[in-house]
């Protein structure tokens, strides 16, 4: 039983949450083959031996360059019949979970998506999903032969078991139907780190009082090299991005450590974060509800404490 | 043009979750229920089309048993012209895009599926994708913006750090979320007009998708949280550091 793995590239890279997708599908027994499409940096590919793939298969075809999804669900349904493998591994992502969802259609399987631990198999194939935004979970059987699981971030930590393995290059057929999403073009923040990949995010609310503010948020996060985040009425204001929007409408993250800073902790954005290792939050209102779902907290004003928190850091590094 | 937005009935945002039946199933006391927060941009979005385009009509369909009748209604009390409920249990998404799917195909097809980006209960984030594949049209989620101008759309998707823009001909399914369209509440009316709306029940197909659920779990509860003075960060750093390891 060959497991197939969809490995995401963002700027040449290989995303942190596909190394976490290649060490589940070796964590669950392999041979793991990785796949990755459109461009790539080769050493980065050759890595993912490192993390337990035996064989590494390059799509290079430059018409993979743009994440079109249709086109992508084509060519790793072709690739499980090629490899004979019966199960697909990646990441839940923009990206990741719609080419589940068409992949698992295609070939028949039974998809999970969300899929937090590593399967059970004393009784059956039963994976645990989270659900309910964060609130719950449920396990399920995957009864087909054939499945897709898409992992929610943590779901296994990826870790160094091998050694570098070279790269076959595999070759695409593509046909216009793949294509009928045409993409214009894409806006993409680069050189930061992205929210739902990052360790620790740093996150503002309204209490910041306006984007003039974030200086010391975005100070702070350089410090720990995280990834900047923010509550609903913040990003309806436009003082932040939509997508760094936090919570049960926005980005669900699942950060080590998870900073709170001049948010209330409204039921909406603890759903956001309830899959956070550790809460942080700074708010001057000791009655702010985020203070019950913390792990540590600070009542304090955010302009005060904020930069000693950064100062701190820098001299205890 | 026809569109068909698929709505959940969903427990509000708010709600405490709890199972009962050994965990086997979903508790719905004291919870209030909800079109799903994505639907409702898809659906309001819906309506806007509507309204610009003479001649468009808006379908909403729902799989699920009787109890989601009220949120039907509230869809119709919005501005949807009529409805189809598919009577089962909405227990998988390959189960329940099915439904969707078979339903498009007897109603001699849309010209546009809109659906929210996420159900708030499964969040699978995959019944577009499934519905899409079955019909063979495009899918696209999540969508922030949506505009039509022929038989052409153009759209904004977002994706990890930034958004993509993309063009695709109708047919084609699309998930939706903020800032598509505002929240649309429902006005005299229209709730008054939305209980002659016709409102269709259909019985399913039969689907084995090859999920099925074993339990629900809750996450353990939190420990209490260690408060540190504001005068004394330099302890929070230690903390992070000695103790949680996350630094
Ligand atoms: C259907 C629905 C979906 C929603 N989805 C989301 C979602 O995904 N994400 C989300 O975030 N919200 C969501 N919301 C909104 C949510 O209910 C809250 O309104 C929102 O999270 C509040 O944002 P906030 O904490 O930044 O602002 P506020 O509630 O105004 O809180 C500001 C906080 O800052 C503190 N403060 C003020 N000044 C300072 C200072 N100088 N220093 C330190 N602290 C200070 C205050 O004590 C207060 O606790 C949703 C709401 C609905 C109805
Ligand atoms: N039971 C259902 N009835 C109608 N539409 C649904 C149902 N479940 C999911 N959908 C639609 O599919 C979208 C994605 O759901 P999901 O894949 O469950 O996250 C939702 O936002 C709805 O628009």
């Amino acid at each position: 039983m060959s497991i197939l793995v969809f490995v995401e590239i963002a700027e040449g890279q290989i995303k942190k949450t596909s190394l976490e997708a290649v060490a589940y599908a070796h964590a669950m027994g392999g041979p793991v083959t990785a796949i990755a499409l459109g461009a790539a940096d080769q050493s980065a590919l050759t890595s993912l031996g490192k993390y337990g793939a035996q064989k590494v298969l390059h799509a290079a075809d430059e018409k993979l360059n743009k994440e079109v999804i249709q086109a992508y669900a084509s060519v790793l349904t072709k690739a499980l019949q090629d490899e004979g493998a019966d199960i697909l591994v990646l990441a839940s992502s923009s990206l990741g979970t719609p080419v589940a969802a068409r992949v698992a259609t295609k070939i028949g399987a039974s998809l999970a998506t969300n899929v937090t631990e590593l399967p059970d198999t004393t009784a059956g194939f039963v994976v645990k999903r989270s659900i309910y935004t964060g609130k719950a979970f449920a396990k399920v059987t995957l009864s087909n032969t054939k499945k897709v699981i898409a992992l929610k971030k943590n779901a296994a930590e990826a870790k160094e078991v091998g050694s570098d393995v070279a790269v076959t290059p595999y070759s695409v057929t593509l046909s216009d139907a793949d294509f009928a999403t045409k993409i214009l073009s894409s806006e993409k923040a680069t050189g930061e780190v992205l929210l739902p990949e990052a360790n620790i995010v740093v996150s503002g609310g309204r209490g910041m009082k306006g984007a003039e503010h974030w200086g010391i948020l975005e100070e702070l996060a350089k410090t720990l090299h995280a990834a900047t985040g923010c509550s609903k009425p913040v990003s309806d204001m436009g003082w932040r991005p939509h997508h760094e929007h936090v919570g049960q409408t926005g980005v669900k993250v699942a950060p080590q450590l998870y900073i709170a800073v001049g948010i209330s902790g409204a039921i909406q954005h603890l759903a956001g974060v309830n899959s956070s290792k550790y809460i942080v939050v700074i708010n001057k209102d000791a009655d702010a509800p985020f203070f019950k779902a913390a792990d540590y907290g600070i009542v304090g004003d955010a302009f005060d404490v904020v930069p000693k928190l950064t100062e701190a850091l820098k001299a205890a590094k | 043009m026809k569109i068909l937005v698929c709505i959940t009935h969903v427990p509000d945002t708010t709600s405490k979750i709890n199972f009962t039946d050994n965990n086997t199933k979903f508790d719905p006391t004291g919870v209030q229920f909800i079109i799903g927060p994505y639907d409702d941009y898809a659906l309001a979005r819906a309506i806007e089309i509507k309204e610009a385009n003479a001649g468009t009509t808006v379908t909403v369909l729902n799989v699920g048993t009787a109890d989601t009748e009220p949120t039907i209604r509230k869809a119709l009390a919005i501005g949807a012209d009529d409805a189809i409920r598919i009577n089962a249990e909405p227990t998988d998404s390959f189960f329940v895009a099915s439904q969707i799917a078979e339903h498009a195909k007897s109603a001699g097809g849309y010209d546009l599926i809109l659906m929210g980006r996420e159900s708030i209960d499964y969040n699978s984030g995959v019944v577009h994708g499934i519905v899409g594949e079955i019909l063979g049209l495009p899918s696209i989620s999540p969508v922030m913006k949506l505009d039509i101008e022929g038989t052409t759309a153009k759209l904004a998707r977002e994706i990890e750090g930034g958004k993509e823009y993309v063009e695709v001909s109708l047919p084609f399914v699309a998930g939706c979320q903020e800032p598509i369209a505002e929240w649309k509440i429902p006005n005299m009316r229209g709730i008054m007009s939305a209980r002659t709306k016709p409102l269709k029940v259909v019985e399913p197909k039969a689907v084995d998708s090859g999920v099925k659920l074993q339990k629900f779990e809750l996450p353990p509860p939190k420990g209490a949280v260690k408060m540190i003075s504001a005068d004394n960060v330099a302890e929070l750093v230690t903390l992070l550091k000695n103790e949680a390891k996350v630094l």
